[in-house]
């Protein structure tokens, strides 16, 4: 055993951000796409619950945990859908919609959830970088779970396509201007519900990382807001694919920080460190804002922006 | 031409008719969801009735548990009067309760009245200045009061946490991390007669209130021009920065006063039970409510009887208790689906149009 002191805090919260940040880096990149066509999506909370519900419960009756993350991304595909859909109709709120779609979620999850709750389903692997070093700190900071790097993979390829691609292009009019988007003869509500099926395939996945690695199990009390959260963490990205997935790692490392700290011996403003992520996040938005001028680089068509 | 337009009688019947049809809708699809698992439909429904509204136990049941959705859903309605959109209610909920707890706590020796009316204040007070928060923003800064609020929901919750959990932790609370108690002799009581707290009481009076402030008073009307169209109300020379802080300030000091009341009325101190969610379920009242103040009391009382019954169907059909949660969240999303009906029905459509 080497003892690390110190320097197992900053360890720490490496590990904590490559571990916690996953669901975080999955729920805004599907947030990122939603709102990116001009679209919000509040309901990424009961979606991610409902996605680490049915990974956990595929994974158990299956015996794959991969059959599971894909029947969580399916099952959040179909809620992301749904939100869509409604959001079509003439003078629905997404923001309504989006909190209708939480609690819907949520109560869903719970109820099929309930036999889940005791069996012990196989969890995903994971990939040990920290093999080399002696120090199980860093053994244990180093296990990254594949998710996590195909939610890397994803960040960049999601950077590039709205940049070079014909969809990126598309789903970016959409958000930005609806009008020019129809002149140019693309259906507009058509866009925005795939975009917002996607962002919900993308947040049902993050939650089967809840429910099929860390933690690692399937319970009512799971999530800690992840999904909630989304929204808060693609405004602090700038609605930047590559942006989230630093936001992620940041918002990750912020909630590692305490439990860090308290292996060290400080033990008090635990609770206030998890605050700072959205402190910086609303200090931003108060620096960048001003009555004449929104956000820089939001969607123009955002609801929140008008 | 004022022939196009339906008359009030025929708007008011819509009104109820849309909910009311949307909901059967709900209770229809949530029937066969069930039937689909192999329960019988009509038997759940039977049993969430008796477990709402039959006796007298479980009506009580339902009013205690609409109390804190009247109070929270007047924090979406009434800033939604001036045009805004504030989803921070829970945050105003969890510092309102905590500052009673501390309130009644520091005051416990006092005269109980002066404990109570003490702890009611600070607890409107800290919610209304919390929400005005996101108000001051919006108006000075521009920053969209819609997420403001919700940053503010985590922040407050993290303090909530931080105080609850840490300096002003009772050290005889030991597995739920509380506040020092308020004192028996501090709580606010049940309404005479009923098993139901005093929140009710104040949820419908400040409901009552609301809806004579937003329709009968210059205050009111000026509100709704702001609401309506920000840069007319501008041009008008209403003072539109101090309506839209006041409408924010109401709206918190309410959802303020539900967690007072939670915690003067329920717990007896300040614990993770104020966490509940009230907040994100009062945005769902009042948007139910179509933002109109005295449509949210009946609203509240339906969302209360329907998580009231959740314990029935547990008992008799061995159901998880989520299960009145599946049908409150199918009933929220095809009523707030509905609202794409309005003015598109014949039968309440205008004779000429």
């Amino acid at each position: 055993m080497v003892e690390l002191g110190w320097w197992g805090v900053p360890i720490g919260v490496l590990g904590g951000a490559i571990r916690v940040s996953t669901p975080f880096l999955f729920v805004s990149l599907g947030e990122c796409i939603t709102e990116r066509s001009g679209r919000i999506n509040l309901g990424l909370e009961g979606i991610l619950i409902m996605g680490a519900m049915s990974g956990y419960a595929v994974s158990y009756t299956s015996g794959n945990p991969w059959l599971g993350v894909l029947a969580a991304g399916g099952a959040g595909l179909l809620l992301g859908l749904l939100h869509g859909l409604a959001c079509n109709l003439p003078r629905v709120n997404d923001i309504a919609v989006g909190i209708g779609l939480m609690l819907f979620g949520t109560g869903l999850a719970f109820f099929l959830g309930k036999p889940y709750v005791q069996p012990k389903a196989p969890t995903l692997p994971s990939i040990p970088f920290g093999a080399w070093s002696d120090a199980p700190q860093i053994r244990a900071a180093l296990q990254v779970n594949p998710l996590f790097l195909m939610g890397l993979a994803l960040a960049i390829g999601l950077g590039w396509a709205f940049r070079n691609t014909r969809w990126g292009l598309v789903v970016r009019m959409v958000g930005d201007s609806s009008d020019a988007a129809r002149a140019m003869g693309y259906p507009v509500p058509r866009v925005r519900t795939v975009s917002t099926a996607l962002g919900g395939a993308l947040a049902g996945i993050g939650g089967s990382f809840l429910s099929l690695y860390y933690p690692g199990s399937w319970s009512e009390g799971l999530s800690s807001g992840q999904g909630l959260m989304a929204v808060a963490l693609v405004i602090f990205a700038r609605w930047s694919p590559m942006q989230c997935f630093y936001a992620a790692l940041l918002f990750g490392g912020a909630g590692a920080l305490g439990p860090a700290l308290q292996s060290v011996g400080v033990t008090s403003g635990y609770y206030l460190f998890n605050a700072a992520p959205y402190v910086v996040t609303l200090c931003i938005m108060i620096a960048t804002c001003s009555p004449r001028r929104t956000l820089a680089g939001a969607p123009g068509e955002l609801s929140i922006n008008r | 031409m004022a022939s196009d337009r339906p008359g009030p009688w025929r708007r008011a019947a819509e009104a109820l008719a849309i909910p009311i049809g949307a909901l059967a809708a709900a209770m229809v699809v949530f029937g066969l969801f069930m039937a689909a698992l192999g329960h019988n439909p009509l038997e759940i429904y039977a049993l969430i009735y008796r477990g709402a509204f039959a006796s007298a136990f479980s009506l009580q049941n339902t009013l205690s548990r609409a109390a804190p959705l009247v109070l929270t859903a007047l924090c979406v309605a009434l800033p939604a009067q001036a045009g805004l959109m504030v989803i921070g209610g829970e945050g105003a909920v969890v510092l309102g309760g905590l500052t009673a707890a501390v309130v009644g706590h520091l005051l416990s020796g006092s005269a109980p009245t002066g404990v109570k009316v003490a702890m009611v204040v600070a607890g409107m007070a800290v919610g209304g200045g919390w929400i005005a928060l996101a108000g001051a923003l919006r108006q000075y800064r521009g920053v969209n009061e819609t997420i403001s609020s919700l940053l503010l929901t985590y922040v407050a919750v993290a303090l909530f946490n931080h105080f609850v959990e840490g300096p002003l932790r009772d050290p005889s609370s030991l597995n739920k991390p509380s506040t020092s108690p308020i004192g028996d002799v501090n709580m606010i009581g049940s309404l005479p007669g009923l098993d139901v707290h005093w929140g009710l009481a104040f949820g419908v009076a400040f409901c009552v209130a609301m809806h004579v402030l937003v329709r009968y008073t210059t205050f009111g009307f000026a509100l709704r021009i702001v609401g309506g169209n920000p840069r007319a109300a501008r041009l008008a020379g209403l003072p539109v920065g101090r309506l839209v802080l006041t409408a924010c300030v109401l709206g918190g000091a309410a959802a303020g006063l539900a967690g007072a009341v939670e915690v003067a009325a329920v717990h007896g101190s300040a614990n993770a039970s104020l966490i509940a969610g009230y907040g994100y379920a009062g945005i769902v009242v009042a948007f139910i409510a179509r933002q109109n103040p005295l449509a949210i009391v009946p609203v509240a009382v339906l969302v209360g009887g329907l998580s009231a019954s959740g314990g029935m169907l547990q008992r008799r059909l061995d159901l998880p208790d989520a299960t009145v949660l599946v049908l409150q969240g199918i009933a929220f999303m095809m009523i707030l689906g509905s609202e794409a009906l309005y003015g598109r029905l014949k039968l309440f459509r205008g004779r000429t149009a």
